[in-house]
Order: C-alpha cells, then sequence, then structure tokens
C-alpha cells in the first residue's frame, strides 16, 4: 500500500509498504531516515522515539498505514522543529495551532519548515545547527555508544517543551521509557538539567 | 496482509462484520508487538485511530463515559478527579510513550489478566460498551473476562466505551514490579470505597487467570464495616479486620508461577497491597469526614 504523510516538514509518499509494517521501517528503510533507531522492537527501549503530531510515541509500535495524512518529526528534524519553535513561541508542527504569523501568511501547518537556510536539510538534519537539547548531550559527555540517543534526545526535547523547569523527578520520569545500556544515566540527566538552565538564561 | 481504515465507527462496525477475524489497531502497543515478531499475522488489520469518537470522553452526572482510544496520559492528566483509581493505574502503564497511545479498550480487548487497567475498573465498577452492525449492548466489567486473554465480545463486536462509576469515596492502586517503568505486573490490586452505598470493591490483576475481585474480601469487610460502625465514626479500622481482609484477599487469588513470579508470592503480595490499599483509602476517608466536620 502506499502512505503519505509529512516528516520533518517535508512531504512523504511511501510506496510499496507492507501492511503490517511499522512507521520505523518507513522512517529507517523506505525514507532513508536511520536516525530512530531499531532495537527492541516491541516499545521497551524508546530508542526508536519519534514524534507523532507532537505527541512522543514508540514509532516500531505505529503501523505505517496507521500515519496517513500525519505528521512526524525526527531526530533528524529535531534542530529545525526545535528552532521554529523558539521562533514561533512553543509549537513547531502546527499541532498546537498554526502560529498567528504563519495564519497571516497563509503558511498551511509544517510549510514553516521549508524556510531553513541554504544549504541545510531540515528533512535529514544535515548542515543545521544542533538544536540545545542535542547540544547539551554533547557538552555533559551524555553520549557513549549513541544508540539510545536519538529516542532519549525526542523525549527530552517534548518534556523541556511543556515543563521547562523540571525536577530530577521529572525528568526520570519523562525519560523512564528509554533504556541506556551503557549505563549513563548520570550524565544523561546532567545533560537534560544542562539544556533546562540554557533555555532558562535564553527567556 | 489488508490494512483496514475506516473513517467513521459506522464504517469500522461494518467492516468488522464483514472481516470478523480482523484484529482491530489503535495504540498498537499489543498488536504491533506481535506482528513485529512474527507471533500473530492477522489477515485484517482494521485501523480505529480516525475514529475521533473513540478519543473523547463526557463526564455524567454517575459515571464517565471513556472512549475506548482515550490514552492513558490523558485520564491522568483529565480525569484524576472522577476516576482516581484508574488515574493512578494509568500512571503505572510502562512509560510516556506508550501511555500516550495506548488506552482502556486496548486492555480490554486484549483481556490479559496483566492488564493495568482491570483492577481498577473492578474496583471502581464499570460496563464496557461494546456494538456491532447488530446494535449495541453494555457489558457488566465483572462479566468481561471470560478467560486467559479472553473476553465477552463476539466477533463482530468491537469495543467503543468503557462506563465507569464516578468516585465517591477514595481508591487506591498498588502494583508490584522491577522497577517504577515499563514492567509487566508480577500483581496488582485495586480498592475502591463507596462511602455512598457503604461498601468496598476490590480488583486483583495477574494473580489468577482473569481479573478478578475478592468478593469474599469484600463481603466480610462491608460487614465488619457495618457492624463496628465505623463509616459512621470513621474510627481507626481494627488492624484485625485489616488483616483478614489481606487473608481474604490472597485467597482470592489462583496465580501461577512464572518468569516474573511465583504463585505463592503473588498470593503474599496481594495480601500485603490489600492491607496497604485499604489503610490508605481508609485513612483519605477519615481525613475528608474531619474536613467535612471542620467546615460545618
Amino acid at each position: 500500500m502506499r502512505v503519505n504523510f509529512t516528516v520533518n516538514g517535508r512531504k512523504q509518499e511511501a510506496d510499496d509498504v507492507w501492511e503490517g509494517e511499522s512507521l520505523l521501517y518507513v522512517l529507517r528503510e523506505r525514507l532513508g531516515l536511520p536516525g530512530s533507531k531499531n532495537a527492541c522492537e516491541q516499545g521497551e527501549c524508546g530508542s526508536c522515539t519519534v514524534r507523532l503530531d507532537g505527541v512522543p510515541v514508540c514509532s516500531c509500535l505505529v503501523a505505517a498505514g496507521q500515519v496517513e495524512g500525519r505528521e512526524v518529526v525526527t531526530v533528524e528534524g529535531l534542530a529545525e522543529f526545535a528552532k521554529q519553535r523558539a521562533e514561533h513561541g512553543g509549537c513547531a508542527t502546527g499541532a498546537c495551532g498554526t502560529s498567528l504569523q504563519d495564519a497571516q501568511l497563509g503558511v498551511p501547518p509544517g510549510e514553516a519548515w521549508g524556510r531553513a537556510a541554504k544549504g541545510q536539510d531540515s528533512h535529514t538534519g544535515e548542515g543545521t545547527e544542533l538544536s540545545p537539547v542535542q547540544q547539551a548531550f554533547i557538552d555533559a559527555g551524555a553520549v557513549q555508544c549513541g544508540f539510545c540517543t536519538p529516542g532519549l534526545l525526542v523525549a527530552a526535547d517534548e518534556m523541556l517543551e511543556h515543563n521547562p523547569n523540571p525536577t530530577d523527578a521529572d525528568i526520570r520520569e519523562a525519560l523512564s521509557g528509554n533504556l541506556c545500556r551503557c549505563t549513563g544515566y548520570e550524565k544523561i540527566m546532567d545533560a537534560v538539567r544542562l539544556a533546562a538552565a540554557r533555555q532558562g538564561e535564553a527567556v | 496482509m489488508d490494512f483496514l481504515r475506516p473513517a467513521s465507527w459506522e464504517e469500522a462496525l461494518a467492516a468488522k462484520a464483514e472481516h470478523p477475524t480482523a484484529v482491530p489497531i489503535a495504540g498498537g502497543t499489543d498488536v504491533m508487538v506481535e506482528i513485529n515478531f512474527d507471533h500473530r499475522r492477522p489477515e485484517y488489520l482494521l485501523d480505529l485511530n480516525r475514529i475521533g469518537d473513540l478519543y473523547e470522553w463526557e463526564v455524567g452526572e454517575d459515571s464517565v463515559r471513556l472512549g475506548a482510544s482515550v490514552p492513558y496520559s490523558k485520564i491522568m492528566e483529565s480525569l484524576r478527579a472522577e476516576l482516581p483509581g484508574l488515574a493512578l493505574a494509568s500512571h503505572t502503564v510502562a512509560s510516556p510513550q506508550i501511555r500516550n497511545r495506548g488506552g482502556v479498550g486496548g486492555n480490554l480487548g486484549t483481556a490479559s489478566p496483566a492488564g493495568d487497567a482491570h483492577p481498577a475498573l473492578l474496583a471502581a465498577g464499570a460496563e464496557v460498551e461494546v456494538e456491532s452492525v447488530r446494535g449495541s449492548r453494555r457489558i457488566p466489567i465483572d462479566e468481561f473476562y471470560t478467560g486467559v486473554k479472553r473476553n465477552a465480545l463476539a466477533a463482530d463486536e468491537l469495543i467503543k466505551s468503557v462506563h465507569i462509576e464516578k468516585a465517591d469515596g477514595p481508591q487506591q492502586y498498588s502494583k508490584v514490579g522491577t522497577r517504577n517503568a515499563m514492567v509487566i505486573a508480577v500483581c496488582a490490586f485495586g480498592l475502591a470505597l463507596h462511602p455512598e452505598t457503604r461498601s468496598v470493591r476490590t480488583g486483583i490483576g495477574s494473580a489468577a487467570p482473569t481479573p478478578v475481585r475478592a468478593k469474599a474480601a469484600e463481603e466480610f469487610l462491608n460487614a465488619a464495616l457495618e457492624e463496628g460502625g465505623f463509616w459512621d465514626s470513621g474510627k481507626i479500622i481494627t488492624p484485625s479486620v485489616a488483616k483478614q481482609f489481606a487473608q481474604l484477599c490472597s485467597g482470592a487469588c489462583n496465580p501461577i508461577d512464572d518468569v516474573r513470579g511465583t504463585a505463592s508470592y503473588r498470593r503474599h503480595a496481594v495480601g500485603v497491597m490489600a492491607r496497604r490499599t485499604l489503610t490508605w483509602t481508609w485513612e483519605s476517608y477519615r481525613g475528608a469526614r474531619r474536613t467535612t466536620e471542620g467546615a460545618a
């Protein structure tokens, strides 16, 4: 079957999709977006976490056919997503309402993504500046083998979107669906605290 | 495999009537695992994501009509006052990612004895609204679970919503697992005080072939609270009464040994959770009484 949906602000059409296929498989194997990782395939590890209409979900548990007409943000689009959010105050997908400016300009939700600067690709994330959460993970040394990192970034970014001043308990709960086998949780905590602190300074 | 994408509830019912073997998929948190691991190759997948009605809830005078697909995260956020037991149970479901997708309809459809919502539904009192092209009916929650991963649904029926009685008193939920997130219950226990009818209801998860109520324990406690005048006096429940209640709850279990725990551990743990949740809810009840009296 064919599935039409939006990934990182760009309309996508996936063909010859098997009916039992997961969104994760479509992203990785059909759309060339291997950022979301395939590990447990049962929703235990969170390494495939993406935003589906703004909501963090395990893409391995979403049937491809279920995303028809919907918006997905993967770790590849996280930097641009965070940038749009910062510029438009709150939400980058349009899932929580089109920004006033876009509404006035007649820009449909998601189209704002196309405004990335030349030489950058909001779809694959190449050439774009890192999002604050991504930079914080690097600065705090929160990445070891890196396999869990994309899921953690998407989950952490989403938490900071609606909870800019998280307690440690908030962070632990928000990331409770993401497993790290390198036992790097302390530095991951540091990274999220750092991202939150920087976000606070920026405001 | 065919992927059926009904755009409305009526279309979904028609599709289910035409293909009774079709497997409904909403949050996908059970169905996709089975497909990913090649444990199941249904002929038809029936996607319910496009049916908006299933994501809505309505707070009525006595009960809440909870759409089958309302995700656990929404129950936690929006229905904590009306359905405290279910909100607590929802919070123990897996992880934020899973709670954003999964809902009570899926728990009921899968009917695993370990489903987190079941003890809370049994304790609160609920009816499952199911429908087919032949018509709709409401199945009392006590009659819904018919065996291990079996429920009272006919092949052409779909779960539309659950009607759950609004809390008229304190409710609690307790679950045993190896960590606070991402665990299937070793066993679980739900308890609801119903001061309006002066009764107590329970629900036990993962300690019998189906979710069950500890009916003998409820009857014992109802009688003991009535005879001792506890509802009026609000005095502390006698330890011997709590102990007997806990023992009867253990006795209501019919568990197995498996990778998550032994049968005897489950029996023991259910007794401990029964005593604790009784203490917690009764303390809230007494606290609420004191507040009311103080204000009067």
